[in-house]
Parts: structure tokens; sequence; C-alpha cells
């Protein structure tokens, strides 16, 4: 407790271009960019594949993958391929990481609305891109923006490897406090990340009470 | 009128689930499919809104046929109703029913207000509109599901088990809500189930399906209970078939009698029970205006002398009913019956285009002791008869 009030008092950890704001500015940079990247693949993929029922078999392998991904190395290789200089290095890993959640979670929600509902949507006249979009989506939500909120946590928290390679981040105050043995610094840090990922946990609830029909919500 | 022409449906692997089928459901009548699990009903149902398509054969919309027709415009053209109503869950009472108008691109003030009249017509309180579908009860949630096929006011209404799931006295409701809906509405409904009480009460025809897609027997329903066709149409029909004939004759032709001194009455007329020595003694009533003999003769077993009560619509009593004239009239029916001319209809067809559906077993929105249930018709046995709604 001593040591958090010690890094959060300390005012040369709040300015320059080592400081907090810019630290936790450039931490949210790299989340948000790669949490939308990996939504805008795994979004639509999901919907297509829960929709049509073709390809489920890319769920599975990607469910699987993620398990086995190791950020690290990925980070190291993408490094390696494209050199420091550019942010690519950390978001390639993030958005591997960020896809599978997503897309299983958007697949399944869509899979999983009941078969009498979709029957009645095309019985009444609906068609496909309809049933997609004024049916399953609003009924699927829920589960999508848990998906979402799965990959956001995740994101937050495995952002902070941007700092192995130089980028900055979070993970800086981490590695650095390490390094130096100032652990101060390190828990610091931590505790930035921890309530870094608790935000984004509040906002996805907050969002799904916003979004989400009240006739859906019930259900899960 | 919807036709069906030779039609099959066989599937990739080669089991046949409806084999030359032909059959016609005329304009402005309640045609019901019936028949145990795998004859294929609910596989014809769903052709004809192409929600499966046959393999051979044609089924004919009014003289087109259904394949000429891009699936989504056909849809919006028939209301389909399903067993669990299958609403949808996100959105409201009110905007579940104006789904096909918006689809139709009705503007949404005349969309929301032909909904809200609908749901005033299936019976259903203004005040749900504005809720959710897990917020009402399954035999509202199947009014809703009627009210939404109903919306856009299309001539052919498809209705593939959708009583199954409710409760028996939900079920009856809504049964007598149809029967009461199609004779102001005058649709062209095909109506599948696997309850063949259901489709007797409710089918101005039944086709009766058997395992393998076949047709067995396609007749009305007084018809079908005196004559089936073979072995499989009367095991299916099941038991006291004719008793359940005595639905379709109207009590209105029983000669009622004066009013007995030991029947007791309180002071509005309404019948307090038969008196003798002992005390009250239970009583049966049929309205001979609107029950059917079935519901007499039911009426007349309830008594210990055998005469039944008659009473009018406010339940007072306007004559009673004695065996023997509830046996003339039956004599004069099974007379009928043997009568040498078999294509010479039940009075039933003529009976119920001019006074639309008062007989078979019609309970109403007002009790009547007509249901074979009835255990204890005392007089404080008045309890509303109509579904647990509003």
């Amino acid at each position: 407790m001593n040591w958090l009030i010690d890094f959060f008092s300390n005012p040369a950890n709040w300015s320059g271009p080592g400081g907090i704001p810019v630290r936790l500015l450039e931490h949210l940079e790299f989340s948000v960019v790669a949490l939308l990247m990996a939504a805008a693949v795994a979004i639509p993929l999901g919907l297509w594949v829960g929709h049509t029922g073709r390809g489920s078999f890319v769920i599975v392998v990607s469910a699987n993958a993620a398990r086995a991904l190791p950020t690290l190395g990925i980070l190291v290789l993408v490094v390696l391929l494209v050199g420091v200089g550019s942010t690519w290095p950390v978001l390639v890993p993030l958005v591997l990481l960020a896809v599978p959640p997503i897309l299983v979670n958007t697949y399944e929600g869509v899979r999983g609305v009941d078969p009498d509902l979709r029957d009645a949507a095309y019985g009444m006249g609906l068609r496909g891109p309809q049933v997609l979009f004024k049916v399953l989506v609003p009924v699927a939500l829920p589960l999508i923006l848990l998906g979402l909120r799965l990959a956001a946590i995740q994101v937050v928290a495995t952002a902070t490897v941007a700092a192995y390679v130089g980028l900055g981040g979070l993970g800086r105050f981490i590695m650095d406090g390490l390094a130096t043995k100032n652990y101060t610094i390190t828990i610091g840090g931590a505790f930035l990340v921890v309530v870094l990922a608790l935000t984004a946990q509040a906002g996805f609830t907050l969002l799904s009470r916003v979004a989400v029909s009240p006739g859906v919500r019930r259900v899960r | 009128m919807i036709t069906f022409e030779g039609v099959t449906k066989r599937y990739d692997d080669g089991t046949v689930a409806v084999d030359d089928l032909t059959l016609e459901a005329p304009t402005g009548a309640i045609t019901v499919f019936v028949g145990p699990s795998g004859c294929g009903k609910t596989t014809s149902l769903r052709m004809i809104n192409r929600m499966i398509d046959a393999t051979d054969g044609r089924i004919l919309l009014d003289g087109q046929d259904v394949r000429e027709i891009d699936p989504p415009t056909l849809r919006r053209g028939i209301g389909y109703v399903i067993q669990q109503a299958g609403l949808f869950p996100h959105r409201k009472i009110v905007d579940n029913v104006a789904t096909v108008p918006h689809l139709l691109g009705w503007d949404r003030k005349r969309a929301r207000a032909r909904a809200m009249e609908l749901l005033e017509r299936v019976g259903l309180d203004a005040e749900l509109a504005r809720r959710y579908p897990f917020q009402l009860s399954g035999g509202q949630q199947q009014r809703v599901g009627v009210a939404r096929a109903l919306a856009a006011d299309p001539p052919v209404l498809l209705m593939d088990e959708p009583f199954s799931a409710v409760d028996p006295v939900v079920r009856t409701s809504l049964q007598d809500e149809l029967l009461r809906l199609q004779s102001d509405l005058q649709k062209t409904i095909v109506f599948v189930t696997h309850d063949i009480d259901e489709a007797i009460k409710l089918g101005d025809t039944v086709a009766v399906m058997r395992v393998g897609g076949r047709l067995a027997q396609m007749a009305g329903p007084a018809t079908l209970l005196t004559e089936p066709a073979d072995d499989f149409v009367r095991e299916f029909l099941g038991r006291d078939r004719g008793i359940r004939r005595l639905s379709f004759i109207p009590a209105k032709d029983v000669r009622l009698a004066a009013v007995p001194a030991d029947l007791a009455l309180d002071a509005s007329g309404r019948p307090l029970g038969w008196r003798t020595e002992g005390g009250l003694l239970p009583y049966g009533t049929f309205n001979p205006e609107r029950d059917s003999l079935r519901a007499a003769l039911d009426a007349a077993l309830l008594a210990v002398n055998g005469t039944a009560v008659a009473v009018d619509e406010d339940d007072r009593v306007i004559g009673v009913a004695t065996r023997e004239a509830l046996d003339e009239v039956l004599g004069q029916y099974a007379a009928r019956h043997t009568a040498p001319a078999p294509e010479s209809p039940w009075p039933e067809e003529a009976h119920r285009t001019s006074t639309p559906r008062a007989a078979p077993g019609s309970a109403g929105e007002a009790p009547g002791p007509d249901e074979p249930a009835p255990t204890d018709p005392g007089p404080g046995d008045r309890s509303d008869g109509e579904g647990p709604h509003g």
C-alpha cells in the first residue's frame, strides 16, 4: 500500500514522456486499436459462419490456437520481420489474442438462437440478411458483447509486452521497476493495468445495459 | 384455394416425407392435416409457403404455382403460426405483431395502429403491447402469434400445431377464439395437428394422413366419424365416434317442455337443482341456441331424472328437455344416417354456413356443460370459461 502511495505521490512519475499520462495513453492506444482490428475481423466472420453454418471448422481451429498462442514469441517474430519503429510488433500478437474470444462468442451467439425463432423469421418473409441483422444479431448481442469484453480484458493485460520492444505503455513501469529493483514502480504500473482492465470490464457491462434489448437480457 | 397436385417430398437419403399428395384446401375454410408423427403433415404445410420445396408435383395458390413466386414475397402474403409462437424476444409485443406490415413498407403509425387493432381482436389487453414476449404466458404468446400472422391481412393462414404446447384449458379457449375469428375473417386456413379431437373441432375438412406421407381420407368431420375409410382411420379416430358425432348436430331442434315444479330456481330464474326429499340434486344445462346435441345429452345424463335443463344466454331456464325429447332428435339423425345417400352431406355443412360455428362443442365465451368433464355442475360452478389472460 505504501508503495502505491509512493508511486502516485511522486511528481516525477506524472510528467514527461515517461510519465503516467503518456504511458496510459500509449497503453490505451495499443489496446483500442488491437481490439477494433480484432472485432473488424472476428465479428463479421463469426456472424457469417454462425448464420450460414459454413466453415465452422475455422471457429474450432481458432479457439484451440488461442490457448497455444505464445504472445511474446510472436512479438519477437514480428520485430524480426518488420523491425522496430512501428507499432505492428505489439498489434499483431494482441489482435491474434483478441480474435478467438470474439469469434467464438459471436458464432455461438448466432448459432445458439432458437431454431423456432429463425424459422418464424423466415416464415414471416424476412430475407437472409434481414434474419441475421433484425433477429439473430439482436438476440445474440449479449454473447457478442461478452466476447468483446473478454478480449478487451486480455488485450489490456497483455499490452504490457509492448515495453519489451521499446514501444512504451504501462508495461514500461513494470519492466523498469524490475530491472532497477525499484518495486514501487513495478507495483504502480501493475496497479494501473488492473484499473484499466476493470474499467474496460465496467465499460462493456454498461454498454450491454444500453444496447441489449430488455427482452433478451433476462434470458442469459 | 390451395391445390396440391401429386406433391411429393423425397429427401436425399431416400426417405419420402410426402407421397403423391393431391388435395384441395377450399377458400375461406379450415382444412386440417392430421396424423401420427412422421405422416408428413408439417412437411406438407411448409411446402405451401416454400419453407420446404416439393420434389415433385405442384402446389397452386389460387391457380398460381408457388414455385414461381420468390419465397420471401410469397411468405409475406401468407400468415404463419408455429408451435412455440416464435415471437422475437428482443421486440415489444406491438412490434412483433407489426413485423410483416413493416416488411411491406407500411409507415410506422399505420403498422402500429394495425397491430393494436389485432391485439384487441385476439383478445389481448392493450397494455400488453408494451411488454416483451417473456413477460407473457404461453397462451398469450400464442395469441400474439396469431395476431402477428394476421397483421397484413393475408388471405391464407398456415398454422403448424399452434396450440399443442399450452395446457388443455388454454388450448380450448384458443380453439374457440380461432373459430370466432374465422367466422369473422373467413380466411383460407391450413391447420396441422396430431390431435384428432382438435382436428374434428376446428376442421371444415379434415385430411387424415398416414405414415409415409399418404392421404388416408379427406372428409368433413362428421362424415369422418361415421364413415372412416379404413382401419387406420377408424383406429386413429379412436373411441366414442357416435357420441362425438353428436357435436355436429345442433340442439335447437330438441322439443322443450315447460319447467316442471320440482326444478328449483333462484329469483332471477337460474336453476338451483332438482328438488327431492333429501334436498337439491345436481342438474345439467345446455343452451339450445348455441350448443350441440352432445351437450344436451350430457346435460341429461348429469341429472338423476335424465332431464336436461335448457337455458338462455343469461343462464335463465327456458324449459327442459326430457329423455324422450332427446330420443326423438337422435332418432331423426340415426334415420338420416342409414338413408341410402352416402354422398349427401351431413346437415353440418348447411348448418355451418348459415350460422358459422355454432354447434361443435362450443364453449364460446360463456361456460356451458358441453365438455364431457363437468363433475359438479352445481350453481356455484360458473367460473370463467376463458383462459387466464388479461
